[in-house]
């Protein structure tokens, strides 16, 4: 089992809560998607689990095993990557990553093969003989990905993988993340809304040290799910706007409605019933559209909406 | 072994990034010119304006004269060089954030601590022992025999003082937040150990008394006080012991 499971984290630096009884259940396989503002405690939260870190109290299991305050025991079977993640300069990324397989004990054939595994998924192959003190932060982070990786870890912490990369980078390395949930069980922290969206199974929003909510990523797209129309007209109807949108407004099944250049968004009670009173009314009014489509929240709306309501 | 592990990473540093070579060349150096410049002391009077006069009062140089140079030498530029070496090697790895890259996995941070002592020590065995042989064979060529094992015992000595200062400058390596606060305690407590050794009485106590008993031993004097050896043995274990108990809790 390599599920991870926190409880009741608690952590103060002088006088601030950084984790404040903090909650955790990840599913063993699962990528975990880690959200939440700036100073959230996702990264106290990482280095805790990493063992970089003390909690002043609560407690951390992988798998089965209660590791207490921070992860320390665990690190045979973690993969980690910082936020910034900081090599020797003098060393080249194939001496870094045989020096991180010397310290997982692997054997010299095996680490020297999965040091070439790594460098060609990492895309550094070229510049393995390269001084790391040479490289791009996209290069740094690749590598950091690499050396994260070089123990085939149980549980893989990523703090903000991808902020480093460039959108072919990126892409890259939200697939390579995507495909290590048969292998791992991946957390990751990110702001960048849309890459926890793309390859996350599971999400939980944390703010001020303080879990929020955390559920299946689909689940909490339909729980909170505010049912919406959208409906995009065409050019001409540019003059029937105004007057449409007053009765859109008076229409039964319509709470709201806002417009947004040739666009209007619907909040509705039930979509399907709104669909309906729409195309009827737009039919006794001779009124044209180009699309009438229900739009779902983005994990992005759910997360100003949670983080915004804390505030 | 991990520390074996980090150990190789240590060394293998030293040479990538000269301070190895930079050890070797200026103690190898002074190692060479010592009993040179003791030698020639005179004939160099002779060449200063007005230095004829001092001439007939200078004494013919001798082998302890040579010694005398090569300690003062060895051990000043031993010590600042240990000093300078020593200053960021918690400090910048934690500032950096290599250690945390390093001490997320399976590295004890004992190991990690103690590989960073023995790397620089070993940097100082070589270049010490290098020195010591350049300097036997040039006392040797220009003045006659030593007694090799008192030679070989100096040697040791100076390596134990140079050390005191590796595990002091460590510690505060790994107590402050930058190189140079690491350094500045550590010249403060080379100033300060100098004052109190100068104290009637406490000098043969402190690390300094290596040295004085190293010019005792080869001046054919007999050693009676270790004391200040097992001090000087105190400090670095206690240093070393404190620096560890300290880094195990630190937050990285």
């Amino acid at each position: 089992m390599n599920s991870v499971k926190i409880e009741d984290l608690r952590k103060k630096y002088g006088n601030v809560n950084a984790l404040d009884g903090l909650n955790i259940q990840v599913e063993s396989g699962s990528v975990f998607g880690f959200l939440g503002p700036n100073g959230a405690g996702k990264t106290t939260t990482l280095r805790i689990l990493a063992g970089l870190a003390q909690a002043d109290s609560g407690s951390i299991f992988f798998g089965s095993e209660n590791t207490s305050k921070s992860g320390t025991d665990q690190k045979a079977r973690l993969g980690y990557l910082p936020e910034e993640p900081a090599f020797y300069g003098w060393m080249s990324p194939r001496e870094y990553l045989d020096y991180v397989g010397k310290i997982f004990k692997l054997a010299t054939k095996e680490r020297q093969l999965r040091v070439d595994q790594l460098l060609e998924q990492s895309g550094l192959k070229e510049a393995a003989k390269r001084r790391i003190a040479g490289f791009s932060r996209g290069m740094r982070q690749r590598l950091g990905i690499a050396q994260a990786l070089m123990n085939h870890p149980s549980f893989l912490l990523l703090d903000e993988p991808v902020s480093a990369l460039d959108p072919a980078g990126r892409k890259e390395v939200l697939e390579m993340i995507e495909g290590l949930s048969s292998e791992c069980t991946v957390i990751m922290s990110s702001h960048i809304l849309a890459d926890v969206e793309r390859v996350c199974d599971t999400v939980g929003i944390i703010n001020k040290g303080k879990l929020i909510t955390q559920a299946k990523k689909q689940d909490l797209l339909d729980r909170y799910a505010i049912p919406a129309l959208e409906i995009t007209t065409s050019n001409g109807s540019a003059s029937l706007m105004p007057e449409w949108k007053l009765r859109l407004e008076k229409l039964p099944a319509i709470t709201g409605v806002t417009v947004e250049g040739y666009r209007f968004h619907l909040a509705v009670k039930d979509v399907h019933t709104a669909q309906q009173e729409v195309m009827q009314d737009a039919l006794h009014h001779n009124v044209t559209f180009e699309k009438l489509e229900v739009v779902k929240p983005s994990l992005e709306d759910i997360f100003m909406q949670l983080t915004g309501s804390q505030k | 072994m991990n520390f074996l592990t980090a150990f190789n990473k240590e060394f293998l540093e030293q040479r990538r990034t000269r301070k190895f070579l930079i050890a070797l060349v200026v103690l190898v150096l002074f190692g060479m010119t010592s009993p040179l410049m003791a030698k020639m002391t005179p004939q160099i009077m002779t060449m200063v304006p007005g230095g004829e006069a001092f001439v007939g009062l200078i004494p013919e140089p001798t082998i302890n004269d040579a010694v005398a140079q090569y300690i003062k030498n060895i051990t000043q530029f031993g010590i600042l060089l240990a000093l300078v070496f020593s200053m960021g090697s918690m400090t910048v790895e934690k500032d950096k954030g290599t250690a945390a890259m390093i001490l997320s996995k399976p590295m004890p941070r004992g190991s990690f601590l103690l590989a960073k002592f023995a790397s620089l020590a070993l940097t100082f065995i070589i270049a010490v022992v290098i020195a010591g042989v350049a300097a036997y064979y040039y006392t040797y060529f220009l003045f006659g025999q030593m007694n090799l094992l008192n030679w070989l015992t100096l040697n040791g000595l100076i390596v134990l003082y140079i050390l005191v200062y590796i595990a002091i400058t460590l510690l505060y390596s790994t107590l402050t937040r930058t190189q140079y606060v690491a350094i500045g305690l550590s010249f403060g407590t080379l100033i300060f150990l100098g004052i109190l050794g100068s104290l009637p009485g406490f000098g043969i106590n402190l690390p300094d008394a290596l040295i004085s008993n190293a010019s005792l031993l080869m001046s054919g004097y007999p050693v009676t006080n270790w004391t200040g050896l097992w001090v000087s043995l105190g400090i670095i274990v206690v240093s070393i012991t404190t620096a560890w108990l300290v880094f195990r809790k630190q937050e990285l």
